[in-house]
C-alpha cells in the first residue's frame, strides 16, 4: 500500500481536484483506492456526494482502525472510498498533539489498511501545522500543485529542504504546475522552464479550465463525466506520471 | 450493530418492467437510475457430484458473457471470492482453475472430487442505482431474468438483489423494508440454484454413497432389506455414468462400496429373500466387484503417487516418473476393460434384473426388521471378537486378512440398519469398530502394494526398457511401504483390545438386546 498526499501551504491551487480525479484514476486502473477528505471545508466529500460527516468527529477516528473502518463510505465509483471530512477536523492540530508522537499517528493509524487498499490518497487542508507534518512523514509521495510564480517555486524550496531533514522515511516529491493561465506570460515561462530545470516538477500541467470548475456542479471527477476532454487527458498524464515513482 | 436485512427478493411484474416495479416501491425517499446496459451471461453452477461445496455451505457459479468469464464462490456467512478464467472444460477437478484465492479455497474442499455443472441457466443481468436525495448511490439493485437452458422462461420470476455501498447499512436496511413492503415483491425464500434445480426436479445435496433409509424396527425383514438394496442399486447406477466417462476417480470407489455392501447384505441376510435368490445374483455381483478391482488398485497408487514420490530419500522424484507412467498407461488399459463390462448386455442384465426382483411384492410376515438386525449383528460382532481373539504375533497375514473382512461386514451390518438404533450408541458402536478397521486395512494395502509393486517392476522390465534408478527408486517405496505394513501389525493387538474392551462390548449388547433402538 502506498500513501500520496495533494499537499500545499496555500489554498484554491488545485489539491482536492488533483486529489478526486487522481483517485478516480487509480481506482479505474484496479486499484483499490482510499481518499482521505482532511480538509474540514469538505470539498473532496462534497464533489464525491458524501455528506461531510464522521460519526464522533476527528477524535474517534485518530483513536484507532475500528472507528476509521466504520467512517469509510463508498463512492459511486468502483473500488473508491471516502473517508468524509468533518468540520471537527479544523481542531486536529489539538487532537494529534494530545496522543504520543503525533507526527507518527496517521502513519500507524494508516498502515494496517494495507490488506483493503493499495492506494491512500489524503487531500491536505492548506496549512502548515502539526496535522501536515504528520501527513509528510505518513506519504509515500507528496503531490504539490503549483501555481507558477517565482513565489511558489520558493515554497517548494522550503518544503523540499523541511523534508531533507527528517530522519528515516522521506516521502518523494511531485510538483506540477496548476491553474496554468495560457494567457498569462509568466506561466507560459514558468511551466515551460520548471520541468526542465527540475527533476521534482512534472512534465504535465494541470490548465485552468471551465470544466475542472464544473466538477462541483458535476459532483464527479471529470475523469468520470468527461473522460475525452483536455482536462481528462491532463490529469490521465499526470496520473502516468506519479505512477511511475512505484505504485 | 448494524441491522441484518433481507438481500434476495422475487418480482412479480406483472406486464411491468421490474424497474417501474422497484421505482415504485422505493419512492419518494429513494430514486432510481440503470446502470449501463442490460447484460446476457450464461450461468453455470458447480459442484462435485457428492455437493461436497453445498456441504460445506458454498456456491460456486461461473457466469459468460461477452466480455467476461468469472467465477464467483460465495458462503453462507456472505465470504465471496471472485476469479476470472477462460478456457476451463467442466467436469474438471479444482486445479484446472488458474492459482490464487479461489482455486486455494476450493481445493481443500473438493479434494480428489471434479467439480461438475449441477444447473444451467441463461440471465438477462440489469444493474440499477439506488439514489438518496444528493443523487448518491447508496446501493446497488440488481434484476436478473433467468431461464433453465431449453425450457420455458416463465418458470422463473425475475430476481431482485440487493447490495449495500459500504458505509450506507441504514440506508440499505430501509430500502429492503421498503421493497419487503411493496407489493408484487417478496424476499427470496430460496437462492436461485435452489429454484433452477428445483424445476427440474432436483434439489442440492441429492446424491450421497450413505446408505440413508429410515426402517422401522416393526417392519417384515425382507422389506427392510430390499429397501437396502434398493438404495444401494440406486448409488451403484448413479455412479455408473461417472466413471465410464471417467469424470473422477470417487465414482468408480462409490459404485464398488455399492457393490461390496450388496454383496455382504445378500450373503449375510439373503435368508429373508425368496429361495434362489441368492444363489442367481451374488456370483454376478462377484463378476462386477473383480471387473472393477484392477483400476481401484491403481487409483489408490496414483491417489497417494505425490506424497509417495515426495518421501522419498536416496532416490528423486523424477527418477520415480517411469513407475508413474507405467501406472498410467495401466490404468488407461484397465479403464477400457471397465466401460466395456459396464456398457455390456451382463452387466444392464444384471442391474435390470435385480431392480424387478427388489420390487416384487413382499409378503408381509415373517420375522422384523429389528430381529434380523440384532440377530446379524450379533452373530457377525462374535465372530470378529472370536478370530480376532485367535490372533497371535506369529499368525499369518491371511488371519488379519480375513478378520479385516469380517469387520467390514459388521460395518455394512450396522450401517444397513443404522435406522433402528439411538443414533448416540449406533455413532459410538461405529467409532469402536473403525480404530479396528483402519488399522487392519492399513495392513492389506501395504500387502496388496507390496505385491503389486512387485508385479509393476516385473511388466515394466518386460514391456520397456526401464531405467535401473526407476527401479531403485520403487524398491525405496517398497521398503517405505514394508515399514507401514510393520507398524500396522505391531499396533493391532493395542486396537483389537480397545474393541473388545468391556465397555464397547456393552455398547454392542445395547444395540443387539434392543435397548440400544
Amino acid at each position: 500500500m502506498k500513501i500520496l498526499a495533494t499537499y500545499n501551504i496555500k489554498g484554491g491551487v488545485g489539491k482536492t481536484s488533483t486529489a478526486v480525479n487522481i483517485g478516480h484514476l487509480a481506482a479505474r486502473d484496479d486499484l483499490r483506492v482510499l481518499l482521505w477528505d482532511l480538509d474540514p471545508q469538505g470539498a473532496a466529500s462534497f464533489l464525491l456526494r458524501v455528506r461531510p460527516r464522521v460519526k464522533g468527529g476527528g477524535k474517534a477516528l485518530i483513536k484507532g482502525r475500528r472507528e476509521l473502518d466504520a467512517a469509510i463510505k463508498g463512492t459511486d465509483f468502483d473500488r473508491l472510498d471516502l473517508l468524509p471530512a468533518d468540520f471537527t477536523y479544523r481542531n486536529l492540530d489539538l487532537i494529534l498533539d494530545s496522543t504520543k508522537k503525533p507526527t507518527e499517528r496517521l502513519d500507524r493509524l494508516l498502515r494496517p489498511l494495507a490488506d483493503e487498499y493499495d492506494l491512500i490518497v489524503l487531500d491536505c487542508p492548506p496549512s502548515i501545522s502539526l496535522l501536515s507534518e504528520s501527513v509528510l512523514h505518513a506519504a509515500d509521495i507528496l503531490l504539490v500543485p503549483l501555481i507558477p510564480t517565482t513565489l511558489s517555486v520558493r515554497t517548494l524550496d522550503q518544503l523540499s529542504e523541511f523534508i531533507a531533514g527528517f530522519d528515516g522515511h522521506k516521502p518523494k516529491v511531485l510538483a506540477f504546475c496548476s491553474m496554468i493561465d495560457r494567457r498569462k506570460r509568466l506561466h507560459r515561462e514558468i511551466a515551460e522552464q520548471l520541468p526542465e530545470e527540475r527533476t521534482d516538477v512534472a512534465r504535465t500541467v494541470i490548465p485552468a479550465l471551465s470544466l475542472i470548475e464544473r466538477m462541483s456542479v458535476e459532483r464527479a471527477p471529470v475523469t468520470a463525466f468527461a473522460p475525452r476532454s483536455a482536462a481528462a487527458r491532463q490529469y490521465v498524464a499526470l496520473w502516468e506520471e506519479v505512477a511511475k515513482l512505484g505504485l | 450493530m448494524v441491522e441484518s436485512f433481507p438481500h434476495d427478493f422475487v418480482l412479480a411484474c406483472e406486464g411491468r418492467p421490474p424497474a417501474d416495479v422497484v421505482r415504485a416501491a422505493l419512492a419518494p425517499r429513494f430514486t432510481v437510475a440503470p446502470d449501463g446496459r442490460p447484460r446476457t451471461l450464461r450461468l453455470t453452477w458447480l459442484d462435485t457430484f457428492d455437493w461436497r461445496l453445498h456441504q460445506a455451505g458454498l456456491v460456486l457459479e461461473h457466469s459468460v458473457g461477452s466480455r467476461v468469464s468469472d467465477y464467483t464462490l460465495t458462503s453462507n456467512d456472505g465470504e465471496q471470492i471472485t476469479a476470472s478464467a477462460r478456457g476451463v472444460r467442466w467436469p474438471a477437478l479444482a486445479c484446472a482453475l488458474p492459482p490464487g484465492p479461489l482455486r486455494a479455497r476450493l481445493q481443500p474442499v473438493t479434494d480428489v472430487r471434479a467439480l461438475m455443472p449441477t444447473a444451467r441457466a441463461t440471465a438477462t443481468v440489469r444493474q440499477l442505482r439506488v439514489l438518496n436525495a444528493d443523487d448518491k448511490t447508496v446501493a446497488w439493485l440488481t434484476v436478473t431474468d433467468m431461464s433453465l437452458a431449453g425450457q420455458d422462461a416463465s418458470q422463473l420470476p425475475p430476481r431482485l438483489s440487493l447490495t449495500a455501498v459500504r458505509g450506507y447499512q441504514a440506508q440499505t436496511s430501509r430500502i429492503a423494508r421498503c421493497l419487503a413492503a411493496a407489493p408484487g415483491v417478496t424476499p427470496a425464500a430460496a437462492s436461485p440454484l435452489d429454484d433452477l434445480l428445483a424445476a427440474t426436479g432436483r434439489h442440492p445435496g441429492d446424491y450421497s454413497s450413505k446408505i440413508d433409509v429410515k426402517l422401522t424396527a416393526e417392519m417384515p425383514a425382507r422389506c427392510a432389506l430390499e429397501e437396502v438394496l434398493l438404495r444401494l442399486l440406486d448409488t451403484l447406477e448413479a455412479n455408473v455414468p461417472g466413471t465410464i466417462k471417467d469424470i473422477d476417480t470417487e465414482f468408480l470407489h462409490d459404485l464398488r462400496v455399492a457393490v461390496r455392501r450388496t454383496r455382504s447384505a445378500v450373503k449375510l441376510c439373503g435368508d429373508v429373500l425368496p429361495a434362489g435368490v441368492p444363489e442367481a445374483f451374488s456370483g454376478e455381483f462377484k463378476w462386477l466387484g473383480d471387473v472393477t478391482t484392477p483400476i481401484r488398485d491403481l487409483d489408490v497408487y496414483l491417489l497417494g503417487y505425490g506424497g509417495m514420490a515426495a518421501g522419498l530419500l536416496a532416490a528423486t522424484p523424477a527418477e520415480l516418473e517411469p513407475f508413474h507412467d507405467h501406472l498410467v498407461q495401466r490404468r488407461k488399459v484397465e479403464q477400457r476393460e471397465l466401460v466395456r463390462a459396464l456398457r455390456s448386455r451382463r452387466f444392464l442384465d444384471l442391474t435390470r434384473t435385480w431392480r424387478k426382483e427388489l420390487a416384487a411384492p413382499a409378503p408381509r410376515r415373517g420375522i422384523t426388521a429389528a430381529a434380523l438386525a440384532a440377530d446379524r449383528i450379533d452373530r457377525a460382532h462374535r465372530k470378529v471378537l472370536k478370530r480376532g481373539a485367535a490372533i497371535t504375533p506369529d499368525s499369518p497375514p491371511e488371519s488379519l486378512h480375513d478378520l479385516r473382512k469380517r469387520c467390514k461386514e459388521l460395518r455394512y451390518l450396522l450401517e444397513f440398519f443404522a435406522s433402528l438404533y439411538d443414533p448416540a450408541i449406533h455413532q459410538q458402536a461405529v467409532r469402536d469398530l473403525k480404530g479396528l478397521q483402519d488399522c487392519l486395512g492399513e495392513y492389506q494395502d501395504c500387502q496388496v502394494q507390496q505385491h503389486e509393486i512387485r508385479m509393476f517392476a516385473a511388466q515394466m522390465m518386460t514391456e520397456q526398457d526401464v531405467p535401473a534408478t526407476a527401479l531403485l527408486a520403487m524398491g525405496e517405496l517398497a521398503s517405505k511401504i514394508a515399514r507401514r505394513e510393520r507398524r500396522a501389525r505391531r499396533e493391532f493387538a493395542g486396537r483389537f483390545a480397545d474393541f473388545a474392551s468391556p465397555a464397547s462390548q456393552h455398547r454392542f449388547r445395547a444395540l443387539t438386546s434392543g435397548a440400544g433402538r
